[in-house]
């Protein structure tokens, strides 16, 4: 054996490990550096509206007061939509990852997945064009018959343009998104703890509130934050939906005095929009920014929070 | 608690492939049965037929007839999830419920048969069972800690009591310390000779020292090759299987002579 031991020490270079990790280093910086130029862009462009004398402002009553009903819609839809969504969403998930036969699981998530590419607009007509209008009876009945639950005190609305039609709008558009990721983990959990509960002689529903919702919690918290996000800067939908005639701030759903969301606000404005007026909308824009930033961050904490107790 | 399982002519089925081959096998109460052969032989299959685990995979069926203590497994009407609540199971890699407690764990398949326990009730259950799975003394004052806390032969003793807490009439175990280090192991063997008191335990192992030390009656499943059904070679007493079987084959697995 006269073959020389290669040298154990000192590091070769390998020009791919430095391609690699130079690109991955350089794509996370970018990220960041879009993010925060973002930031900045909306600071510089929004700060003529912070400091600008109330009586200048939309409204004449300075921004806080132009700015808090809209941030208000935009929370009440997207919070609506949410509470709608994810429990369909999940049973939606649940039922193709553990009830459906295989061929019938995989053409529903296939249309699951469709659903979740169409164009935001191509929602926003059907939600003003159909369903709109086939809720009016509906928030007529409501009005009427359950009106004393201040949700649904009315007038109802005739054009069934309302805060909960926007709402269930949003709801039927992030669907497809939380169960798509929601089934996506769900069927990742581990056949060992599925089978841990089936011999313990567990029904399936049993089986799945025992496996496979304990594993799956933390993703479906994650895809419904997604969802969230979505809803909170969609924009077509509600501006063709939600006829926001007033900036009330009012927890009826059903009537027309509805405040827009940020993000419907900015679109219906912005293209006559100059000067100071741009830059309220601007100061909008911002919050809506914050706001989809404290979800996120909101989210992460929870998450991970999750994932501590549960090791 | 303890009951006899007679099987006779069963033939497991995956969709059209015949996976295990007319079985037929007397399992006595109060012992512990081991199956042993080569990987594939369909040993873990035949298995889980004993409590239908093997259904979990779609277009499994079998053919033949499962009779635990007068009652046929597989007649008409028999639910599979009424077979796993009185034939238990523990599986080759420990799977405690990550989310629950130890104190959770056990009482899992309590609270799955819907019983309303009282505090105290529940207390004496996850006593008794971690006693009877020798976990207690190590565990007691961390009840509420996560059961995947524990390490490896902590957890599959764990996985024993939450077995055992639900008192079934039999107590299958598929490879249990396959994934355990020598001295968890020897724990594990030392609790099924005390489980055997109360419990018909049948074992598959690939392990053929713990086979001898541990079990009473030896079964040896073989497969001709690939793609044929795998049949029970030879069943006898223990010492009689690894000392003088009256097959060859079965002579040649156990002294490490075979293929």
């Amino acid at each position: 054996m006269t073959t020389t031991t290669p040298a154990l020490t000192g590091s070769r270079r390998r020009p791919g490990d430095k391609v690699f990790s130079g690109s991955a280093a350089a794509s996370a910086v970018l990220i960041l550096v879009i993010l925060a130029g973002v930031g900045l862009f909306l600071l510089a462009e929004a700060y003529p509206a912070l400091v600008a004398p109330a009586d200048q402002i939309e409204g004449g009553e300075g921004l806080v007061v132009y700015l808090w009903p809209i941030l208000f819609g935009t929370v009440l839809t997207s919070v609506i939509a949410m509470l709608v969504a994810v429990p369909v969403a999940v049973g939606i998930a649940l039922f193709i990852s553990h009830y459906a036969p295989r061929r019938l699981s995989q053409t529903l998530g296939y249309v699951v997945d469709l659903l979740a590419a169409v164009p935001s607009i191509v929602y926003g007509f059907w939600g003003f064009q159909v369903f709109a209008l086939a809720l009016v009876p509906l928030y007529q009945w409501l009005a009427e018959n359950v009106g004393w639950i201040p949700l649904f005190a009315g007038p109802a609305s005739t054009t069934g343009k309302t805060i909960l039609t926007a709402s269930l709008v949003l709801a039927v558009m992030i669907l497809p998104i939380i169960s798509a990721l929601s089934r996506e983990v769900f069927l990742q959990t581990p056949r060992l703890h599925e089978e841990a509960a089936l011999a313990l002689g567990a029904t399936r529903w049993e089986m799945i509130k025992y496996a496979v919702i304990p594993y799956g919690r933390s993703g479906v918290i994650s895809a419904s934050m997604l969802g969230l996000g979505r809803a909170l800067g969609e924009t077509m939908a509600v501006t063709l939906v939600l006829s926001a005639s007033t900036s009330a701030i009012t927890f009826n759903l059903i009537n027309t005095a509805n405040p827009p969301t940020i993000a419907a606000e900015i679109a219906l404005n912005f293209p006559e929009a100059t000067g100071l007026r741009l830059s309220t909308l601007i100061a909008a824009g911002l919050v809506l920014f914050v706001l989809t930033f404290a979800v996120n961050f909101a989210a992460r904490a929870l998450v991970t929070r999750q994932k501590g107790g549960s090791t | 608690m303890s009951r006899q399982i007679d099987v006779s002519d069963l033939d497991i089925y995956y969709g059209s492939f015949l996976a295990v081959e007319k079985v037929t096998m007397e399992i006595k109460p109060r012992s512990i049965t081991a199956l042993i052969g080569p990987s594939g032989c369909g040993k873990s299959t035949f298995l889980r037929s004993l409590n239908r685990m093997h259904e979990v995979i779609p277009g499994a069926r079998v053919e033949g007839k499962v009779v635990l203590d007068g009652q046929d497994l597989y007649g008409p009407g028999v639910d599979p999830v009424a077979v796993r609540r009185s034939v238990g199971m523990v599986f080759q890699n420990p799977n405690p419920f990550p989310t629950m407690s130890i104190y959770d764990n056990v009482l899992a398949g309590m609270r799955l048969n819907n019983k309303r326990l009282k505090r105290s009730e529940a207390d004496a259950v996850v006593e008794h069972s971690l006693r009877g799975a020798n976990l207690w003394k190590e565990v007691q004052d961390r009840l509420d800690r996560p059961g995947a806390g524990l390490s490896g032969g902590q957890q599959q003793r764990l996985c024993i009591a939450r077995a055992i807490a639900v008192q079934p009439q039999v107590l299958l175990m598929d490879e249990p310390c396959s994934a355990l280090d020598p001295i968890s192991t020897l724990a594990i063997e030392d609790l099924m000779g005390e489980l055997k008191k109360e419990y018909t335990i049948v074992i598959v192992t690939h392990n053929m020292q713990q086979a001898s030390r541990v079990s009473d009656r030896t079964g040896f499943f073989n497969i001709e090759g690939t793609g044929k059904p795998g049949k029970l070679v030879e069943m006898d007493a223990t010492d009689t299987i690894f000392s003088n079987p009256s097959v060859k084959a079965t002579e040649d697995y156990v002294s490490g002579r075979f293929g």
